[in-house]
């Protein structure tokens, strides 16, 4: 067996200095009752590496991979091209297979990456302090809105209609054990967001508003007057980015007064991966830094006076604080923060102010072009690299016959608000730098005919 | 039995007076490297670009006109950084790493070779269901064999760690109770138990009550049994426990437990040692997240990503949250989410993550359970006892160990402090054997052990390994009940010192702040 190291010979040995004639000795407090005899039902014995392979690589080959194809889909997870020095890095297995920092002297390398994520991550928010990552973007943004409980001690949350749908569904679910009250409404097909109805909203027992920025749509608003109306409150407004490779072109949430800003790390460094592993961002004002979650690393110093680094301010969390902690997180995504902070370092404000130009300019090439099919039109008056169509048929099956056709040409809304009538012919197409003139050519093509 | 077979010892203490210092700063493969934001020198980038079309924009007049105030590296300079960054780490690639309750074992490569395939790596989570039949048939076959291990009727697949997964079995729990019009607002934890475990039960709106242990490192049966009662909703038990001790009592807690009412959560962490040997579903548990970054051996990455499905007994699983994958008779796979939910699972309590969990995990995880099968699994758990058992008895002459008479341990062996002297404590020992090239074991956890060590080698390591790994402990437990000072200088060898952990919490400096111009100018 390849991946265990023990001979036969060995463990005699080893049982003998043990004093026990034989393995099951060493599981005599599992009653007997408990114990499985056989081997495990169904399962195959050991197989060999190339075994599982063939069989990993079948299963493989039944997807249709978005490389393969002309490929339009964003909703919360984007591809781009990422350096292959990215993936070597990770792989490290130095960086790989460390765990947790908690013996900071032989950890210095996470220690001082997470330190550098951080920092990036403060300054792509326009905030003063992040942490060293969360889970994914939902689950950073149910944490964010659970943080302007504690800090504000109201329970009231406005929720954008723009703000991702599974992004409010895990809030929701979260809110119904809480008994934190949310207003959410789904969102309208025009290129107005319902940012006079999140103002018109907020009074004296909102805790947050939560907006996302640039929405489920794409569109992009000023969060200014959001902040201002909700701080004159005393509300905090918590901003929620999806594709942070947008802040290389706009301004940043913090710049526009959000409080927390939460977001999907994954477009930067990560890959699409099915979903998962992402990497959750979480930034904040340094005021309210001990009601942050999550894993910190902080400068210090060493004995002899050298600079360092560690995990700090634990007493806000569960390995100290037990019930009084403030979340239960312990293993986030340390290793996507990796990712992340490498292909934001070889990118440099140059590399994502260019690739975020890029970005826009090919969807505002893609979005003239599709609006141009007759009985399409573009509800956007702004966004970044994502827009959404108004289709003359439901966008659910267009959807499906353009793959029939060899494209993946967007997300509809119907999948995403499935029963929501109104949203129906709705398509969220976005368009980064992987996508070339054919593609485009090719989506249009595609949708010229299922429009028809 | 020799430490290091080619004879080499420092000659060079390092620290003594007459030491020769560096100007650098570094000694030999020892580099010291700067912050990026101390290598940047603006404008450097290492990504190159096709060139970008000049066109009107439309970012509703937003345009981000102030700096970021991100630095940028050449390729040669980012690999460089992060590569010297890599070589101040320890990892599993190196050596022992037996961290008690994380499960350090080998991360197999052809785990990260599969997860990398395009089919895996570059699909979208929302792509249409036909485009992506593989990837939903990991996952089924994944869920499949986790409730074959588990001996449990359902499992929730989409928890992104082991604290995430704990509350998703506590809102299954909680939604079943609510179903039956019964609030209840306690849950029992034991003493011993991980940190997470009370944090969730608060996060998830519960009230936490503390249930003592025995002497002998088990839960105290009775306390449990006196507590039980109306308000109370859930039990949480590890098992195997945090003192590396089998709850030989399991079935009888969970009879109880639901004679009361209430539901069995039992925390996975532990679940190495008796994978392919018990299955949690005959020790009549409820709902357990598994650990596939422990167990099933996904990196740790240094802090995840992990990944935390939960399996669950009949009685939780109609309320497991969406989305998840269903297989229909033609073959096909299915993800049941909020659209189908009403006829297909209308009793899901909502739903935990934006899209289907950790894919990348999944796939990992597939390849490590094909590649042990039903013999393999169940030698990962012999072989993770026996080595802890190892451990327990060459060291239980020279470490106070308090459970080892009453007999063997499963996977983690534990140890106290006891009868160090001069003011030692268990944070020098560990400290020493980074000196010695290990990474320490777990400190003072659980807390019902004074000065705690809680050591957890894993089946990957070689007997050479353990043999190594006891010779060092062996020498540092006798100079720690000596009361050898110099122990509280180590570590001597590692890229830092002992680090000021105080100072960190006092004055917090948790991003870099560009020093003012005058002091850069000099």
């Amino acid at each position: 067996m390849r991946y265990l190291p023990l001979s036969d010979a060995d463990r005699s040995d080893m049982l003998r200095v043990i004093g026990a004639a034989s393995v099951d000795e060493l599981f005599k407090d599992v009653p007997e009752e408990a114990r499985l005899t056989g081997p495990i039902r169904d399962l195959p014995m050991h197989a060999s590496e190339l075994a599982v392979e063939r069989h990993m690589s079948v299963l493989s080959r039944r997807n249709m991979v978005a490389g393969d194809v002309p490929f339009f889909l964003g909703c919360g997870a984007y591809r781009h091209h990422v350096p292959a020095s990215v993936d070597h890095i990770i792989q490290r297995g130095e960086f790989l297979t460390s765990y947790t920092p908690y013996q900071p002297e032989i950890a210095q390398g996470t220690l001082q990456m997470m330190f550098e994520f951080q920092t990036q991550v403060a300054r792509l928010f326009g905030c003063e302090v992040a942490n060293a990552s969360m889970y994914d973007g939902s689950t950073a943004m149910w944490e964010a809105i659970s943080m302007a409980h504690r800090i504000t001690r109201r329970n009231k949350t406005i929720i954008s209609s723009g703000v991702h749908p599974h992004y409010v569904s895990v809030t929701r679910t979260m809110a119904k054990f809480t008994e934190d009250q949310l207003q959410t409404s789904l969102p309208e097909l025009t290129s107005e967001t319902d940012a006079e109805r999140l103002i018109a909203g907020i009074d004296g027992e909102t805790s947050s508003v939560v907006v996302q920025y640039p929405d489920i749509l794409g569109r992009i608003t000023d969060l200014t007057p959001i902040a201002e109306a909700a701080h004159a409150a005393g509300a905090l407004l918590i901003a929620v980015v999806t594709e942070p490779v947008a802040l290389g072109a706009i301004r940043s949430p913090g710049e526009m007064g959000a409080d927390i800003v939460v977001g999907e790390g994954q477009s930067i460094g990560v890959g699409l991966q099915f979903g998962g592993p992402y990497v959750g961002l979480f930034a904040c004002r340094e005021k309210h830094v001990r009601q942050m979650p999550g894993r910190l690393a902080g400068e210090t110093v060493d004995a002899e006076g050298k600079r360092g680094f560690v995990l700090t301010l634990s007493t806000r969390e569960q390995h100290i604080r037990r019930e009084k902690a403030t979340s239960n997180i312990c293993t986030s995504s340390v290793l996507c923060a990796l990712a992340f902070t490498a292909h934001l370092t070889l990118l440099g404000e140059k590399g994502l102010r260019q690739l975020a130009s890029l970005n826009h300019a090919r969807a505002c090439e893609a979005a003239d072009r599709l609006a141009a099919i007759p009985g399409v039109s573009l509800v956007n008056d702004s966004f970044f690299n994502e827009f959404t169509l108004k289709l003359p048929v439901e966008a659910r099956p267009a959807v499906h016959a353009m793959v029939e056709k060899g494209v993946l040409g967007g997300v509809s809304l119907g999948r995403l608000y499935p029963g929501a009538d109104a949203l129906g012919n709705g398509l969220v197409i976005a368009v980064t730098e992987t996508v070339t003139d054919e593609d485009i050519a090719a989506l249009e093509t595609a949708l010229r005919e299922v429009v028809q | 039995m020799t430490v290091n077979p080619s004879g080499w010892r420092p000659t060079t203490p390092a620290n003594e007076q007459g030491e020769v210092q560096t100007v650098t700063g570094n000694r030999a493969l020892m580099l010291e490297e700067p912050l990026i934001f101390e290598i940047d020198r603006g404008e450097t980038t290492g990504v190159d670009f096709a060139e970008i079309p000049q066109r009107a924009t439309r970012l509703g007049g937003l345009d981000r006109s102030r700096a970021i105030g991100l630095p940028g590296l050449s390729e040669p300079e980012a690999v460089r950084h992060y590569t010297r960054l890599s070589r101040q780490n320890y990892a599993i690639d190196l050596g022992l790493f037996p961290l008690g309750s994380c499960t350090m074992k080998h991360n197999p490569r052809l785990n990260e070779k599969v997860a990398r395939l395009p089919g895996f790596a570059d699909v979208h989570p929302l792509q249409p269901q036909e485009t992506v039949q593989g990837a939903l048939q990991v996952i089924n076959e994944l869920a499949f064999w986790l409730l074959d291990l588990t001996g449990m009727y359902g499992v929730a697949m989409s928890p992104k760690a082991g604290a995430h997964g704990e509350l998703c079995g506590l809102l299954c729990i909680r939604a079943a109770l609510e179903a039956r019009g019964d609030k209840r607002e306690v849950v029992l934890v034991p003493e011993s138990a991980h940190g997470t475990n009370p944090a969730t039960a608060a996060f998830a709106g519960y009230r936490v009550e503390n249930i003592p242990a025995t002497p002998a490192g088990r839960v105290d049966l009775e306390a449990l049994k006196a507590r039980l009662g109306p308000d109370v909703a859930a039990v949480m038990i590890t098992n195997p426990n945090t003192c590396g001790l089998f709850e030989p009592e399991m079935k009888s807690i969970s009879d109880a437990v639901h004679s009361s009412g209430a539901f069995v959560y039992c925390d996975g962490a532990n679940f190495n040692a008796i994978v392919g040997k018990v299955r949690p579903g005959d020790l009549g548990i409820d709902a357990m997240h598994i650990n596939l970054h422990k167990t099933f051996s996904t990196p740790h990455g240094g802090g995840g990503p992990g990944s935390g499905p939960v399996v669950l007994s009949e009685a939780l699983a109609p309320y497991g949250p969406l989305p998840f994958v269903a297989k229909y008779p033609d073959g096909s796979f299915k993800i049941v989410e909020e659209e189908t939910a009403g006829e297909e699972h209308p009793n899901a309590f909502g739903r935990m993550v934006a899209f289907h969990g950790q894919m990348g995990m999944f796939t990992r995880a597939l390849a490590y359970i094909l590649s042990h099968g039903a013999d393999g699994l169940k030698q990962v758990a012999e072989d993770s006892v026996l080595n802890a058992n190892y451990i327990l008895r060459s060291l239980e002459d020279v470490l106070d160990a308090p459970f080892a008479k009453s007999g063997p341990c499963m996977h983690e062996a534990i140890f106290s402090d006891r009868g160090f002297e001069g003011g030692i404590s268990t944070i020098d020992l560990a400290k020493a054997l980074i000196d010695e090239g290990f990474h320490p074991m777990t400190m003072y956890f659980p807390l019902v052990v004074h000065g705690a060590m809680l050591v957890e080698p894993t089946e990957t390591e070689s007997k050479a390994s353990l043999d190594q790994f006891i010779m060092a402990v062996r020498s540092i437990a006798e100079r720690a009940k000596a009361g050898d000072q110099s122990l509280q200088a180590a570590p001597i060898y590692a890229p830092r010192r002992r680090l000021d952990e105080t100072l960190a919490a006092r004055k917090p400096v948790l991003t870099y702040k560009e020093p003012e111009p005058a002091q850069a100018a000099e």
